[in-house]
């Protein structure tokens, strides 16, 4: 088992090295940073002042050495000025470069500088994660449980009146992605052309005080599209649980119904959907950036679609660092938990 | 000119659809109620030793279900029906029935020859069948006559482009203000913020869905079939990285992943030509490799067949990937161009999608290598290339027909997606993300412009979903 964990973290860091430098080299292709020129100086700059502008910034080294100052394993990039003075990442205006430490890469917690935020990027992570846990803490408070019980209770009786009708409700939330649900509900709830008016139809001020009624929306909306896909899961797993040799024993046996299925049958037929409840992230995060950037909640994903929209490089290579970590480590968990829970496999 | 109301003369008909629709909900929550607390219907044994089901009031409520749901429906077509001959005196529910009638033709004959040679036509006449499934084939055909018909100019009533004066944001039905002759004189579903027709547009945007979504789907899984069928053949180290490449395009959040290849800058670099050029080049590969592998004893009729089929599928790549006055301009017989933006989608889609096709392929392989009749051609001296493509790859058909549709579903989604963000497509395309996007803006207001494309997409994707579901329950009873 230790073994195992350690062959996996090993092919994760590997994964997020290679694609973290995929974005990185995407991000540092030469007309992003001619972009970042123009934008940072002057938007009338000629060709060579662009370059000594890059120059200046250690842009122009080789793709892999930046990678490896950025990540922080090489000695970063410094300027000498013709009147000697020394410009670099790691000195900060009225430092002494003599004092400047030498590395300063994702490793060493130096994140970079947002230009559109003007802040570093860091505390701009940290603080828009926090608003996107809370969002994600509530989608996994509705659709987990939601679905489980969808699944279980249609693949109690397959082929049952509530199975077909759970099972239907569970294709339309799998084929409404968000962008389609999240504007029927605005559409339906919060507009004055219907009028019902219950909820609102943006997310803002639920980043300082979250409530059902600027809160619910947004949640439901991503909640919708995982549920129905989980509950499937959920159900197929059911069924083949409730087929087995042992459930039909426990029946023969005179056991009530409603006790196999929760004695008998519910542990066996939760081990599958529990992996893909974990391998869900990665589709969580698409339905983050849609919904933040729908209902205006200034979330992770909203920060994603506004680096990316504005060539913001280190902001948006910070942001894509932890949405591949957050991948990974999911799906780290995922592998682990479900060698621990199902006694069945086992790892030499 | 007046405006139209939604059903105009024919609004007798709403309180029974009403009527109809309060029922079915009524009898399909009575028939979940009973299925829960009463026992299944139990089988008698009768005198002469058949068996039969005892009517229990499981029976009678799913009978009640079947009844009002084909009252529902017949009151659903009553509608269209009356509408194709009322037009716009049935208002605008008659005057879109009229508009479609095209769509409704193609679609009547399609399921009447359907049916009626079913049992000749493998496993699409037994999607006929199914009743899920030929809901699912119904609503998936329809959008797809819809964009074909609306591709040749037949079913819109304006141009989705042109804006009119005082059109905008104006309610379904509104007539056109300064109508000239033989113009249509209505926006049947209302203007958008820019003064154009919503109907017209969400019919074009089936177009942009029905012309992109199919072929993207067929060249990722070209790429997914040719590259998973050796890794899961094979194994060992080829395996190895070629899943891991795969989990490496799995782990990338889709829509950084659309950010950084879709925006001018990369597209100016020829990054997604250069992608184009290697997923482009699979369907040749797997062209060339299956005749190869089953004409290889036969060298000259061999070599006949790869010319005919590898020449055209060769032009055909050059002129793809060849584009004058970008960086791939080498090729001096290039017949068209694709329009820059919509290749740069296509790659990206195609991108995204194969590696869930490689996982699934690789996996049916492995499972289906260990059979007798794998073991019998290898046995044979058969090359391993046979076996992976013609042994192998017509065994796992089913899984991967039923695959194909849901990706076809995702891949609208994701297309939409990319709409939804403004990437890629042109900012006047009426492609239902964009048009969503455009609408949302002033929802809280104006509902029309934006739930016709969200209705419409909603309605593909499930129908196609729909389908899938009746392909695999008919590929299962097998």
């Amino acid at each position: 088992m230790g073994l195992f964990i350690l062959r996996r973290v090993g092919v994760m860091i590997l994964t997020a090295l290679c694609l973290t430098f995929v974005v990185f080299f995407m991000t540092n292709l030469y007309p992003n940073l001619e972009k970042l020129a123009k934008t940072q100086g002057n938007f009338r700059m000629s060709d060579e002042a662009v370059a000594s502008w890059l120059e200046k910034g250690g842009y122009l080294q080789s793709t892999p050495k930046k990678y490896m100052e950025w990540i922080g394993v090489a000695p970063s990039y410094q300027h000498v000025a013709e009147d000697g003075t020394v410009t670099g990442r790691c000195i900060t205006p009225g430092m002494d470069p003599a004092e400047a430490p030498r590395f300063c890469g994702i490793l060493q917690g130096y994140w970079g500088y947002s230009t559109v935020f003007k802040d570093e990027v860091s505390s701009i992570v940290a603080t828009r994660l926090s608003l996107t846990g809370t969002l994600m803490f509530w989608v996994m408070v509705v659709m987990v449980p939601s679905a489980l019980i969808l699944g279980v209770l249609a693949g109690m009786k397959e082929g049952s009146a509530t199975d077909r009708t759970l099972s239907t409700f569970a294709i339309t939330t799998t084929a409404t992605p968000e962008y389609v649900s999240g504007v029927l509900f605005i559409a339906i709830f919060s507009s004055s052309a219907v009028g019902l008016k219950w909820f609102k139809g943006t997310a803002t001020s639920a980043m300082e005080s979250p409530n059902i009624e600027n809160f619910l929306l947004p949640v439901l909306t991503i909640a919708l599209y995982g549920m129905g896909y989980i509950a499937r899961m959920t159900r197929a797993s059911m069924t083949e649980v409730m087929t087995a040799q042992y459930i039909r024993t426990a029946r023969l046996k005179g056991v009530s119904f409603p006790n196999i299925v929760m004695k008998h049958a519910l542990r066996n037929a939760l081990i599958a959907p529990f992996t893909v409840i974990m391998l869900q992230f990665p589709w969580l995060l698409n339905g983050v950036v849609i919904v933040e950037t729908l209902f205006n909640y200034k979330g992770f994903g909203w920060t994603l679609v506004q680096a990316a929209g504005n060539n913001d490089i280190e902001l948006l290579l910070g942001v894509s660092v932890v949405s591949v970590l957050v991948v990974l480590i999911t799906q780290l968990i995922s592998d682990i938990g479900y060698v621990y829970l199902n006694p069945r496999i086992r790892i030499s | 000119m007046d405006p139209l109301s939604w059903t105009g003369s024919i609004a007798f008909l709403n309180p029974l659809l009403f009527a109809a629709l309060g029922l079915l909900a009524i009898s399909i929550l009575i028939w979940i109620l009973i299925g829960a607390v009463t026992p299944e219907d139990r089988s008698i044994t009768n005198v002469g030793g058949t068996l039969s089901l005892s009517a229990g009031p499981q029976g009678l409520a799913a009978l009640a279900v079947r009844v009002t749901f084909l009252a529902s429906a017949v009151i659903l077509l009553a509608y269209i029906v009356l509408g194709l001959f009322m037009g716009t005196g049935a208002g605008i529910i008659g005057a879109l029935a009229q508009r479609m009638l095209p769509v409704w033709i193609a679609l009547i004959l399609l399921f009447t020859l359907s049916i009626s040679f079913k049992r000749r036509l493998g496993l699409y006449g037994k999607l006929f069948d199914s009743p899920i499934g030929m809901i699912g084939f119904g609503l998936v055909m329809f959008w797809v006559f819809t964009g074909i018909f609306g591709a040749f100019d037949m079913i819109i009533t304006h141009d989705p482009l042109a804006q009119a004066s005082g059109m905008k944001n104006k309610a379904p039905g509104t007539p056109l203000r300064g109508a000239e002759e033989g113009d249509f004189a209505w926006y049947l579903l209302g203007g958008d913020n820019l003064a154009r027709d919503v109907f017209s547009r969400m019919v074009k945007g089936a177009w942009e869905v029905v012309k992109i979504a199919p072929l993207a789907t067929i060249f990722a899984f070209m790429v997914g079939i040719t590259l998973g069928l050796p890794a899961g053949y094979y194994g060992g180290k080829l395996d190895t990285f070629l899943s891991f490449l795969a989990n490496l395009i799995l782990a990338f959040p889709v829509i950084l992943l659309f950010y950084l290849l879709v925006t001018p800058e990369i597209v100016a670099t020829g990054l997604p030509q250069y992608m184009a050029v290697v997923l482009f080049a699979f369907p040749m590969v797997f062209f060339g490799v299956l005749l190869n592998a089953r004409y290889r004893t036969q060298p000259q009729k061999n070599l006949m067949i790869l010319a005919v089929v590898l020449v055209p599928l060769f032009l055909m790549y050059m002129c793809l990937i060849n584009a004058a006055g970008s960086k791939i301009d080498v090729w001096p017989l290039d017949f068209f161009d694709v329009p820059g933006g919509i290749l740069v989608v296509f790659v990206s889609v195609v991108f995204v999608n194969s590696p869930t096709v490689f996982r699934i392929v690789r996996g049916l392989t492995m499972d289906i290598k260990t059979r007798d009749y794998v073991a019998a051609a290898q046995t044979r001296g058969e090359r391993p290339w046979y076996i992976m493509l013609w042994e192998v790859l017509p065994n796992a058909r089913g899984p991967l027909i039923v695959d194909f549709c849901l990706r076809i579903g995702y891949t609208t989604i994701l297309l939409g997606t990319l709409g939804f963000f403004g990437l890629g497509l042109p900012p006047e395309s009426p492609d239902w993300g964009s048009t969503i996007n455009e609408g949302r803006k002033l929802l809280s207001v104006y509902l029309h412009p934006a739930l016709p494309p969200a209705i419409a997409l909603l309605s593909l994707v499930l129908g196609l979903n729909l389908l899938a579901d009746g392909l695999r329950e008919e590929s299962l009873r097998d």
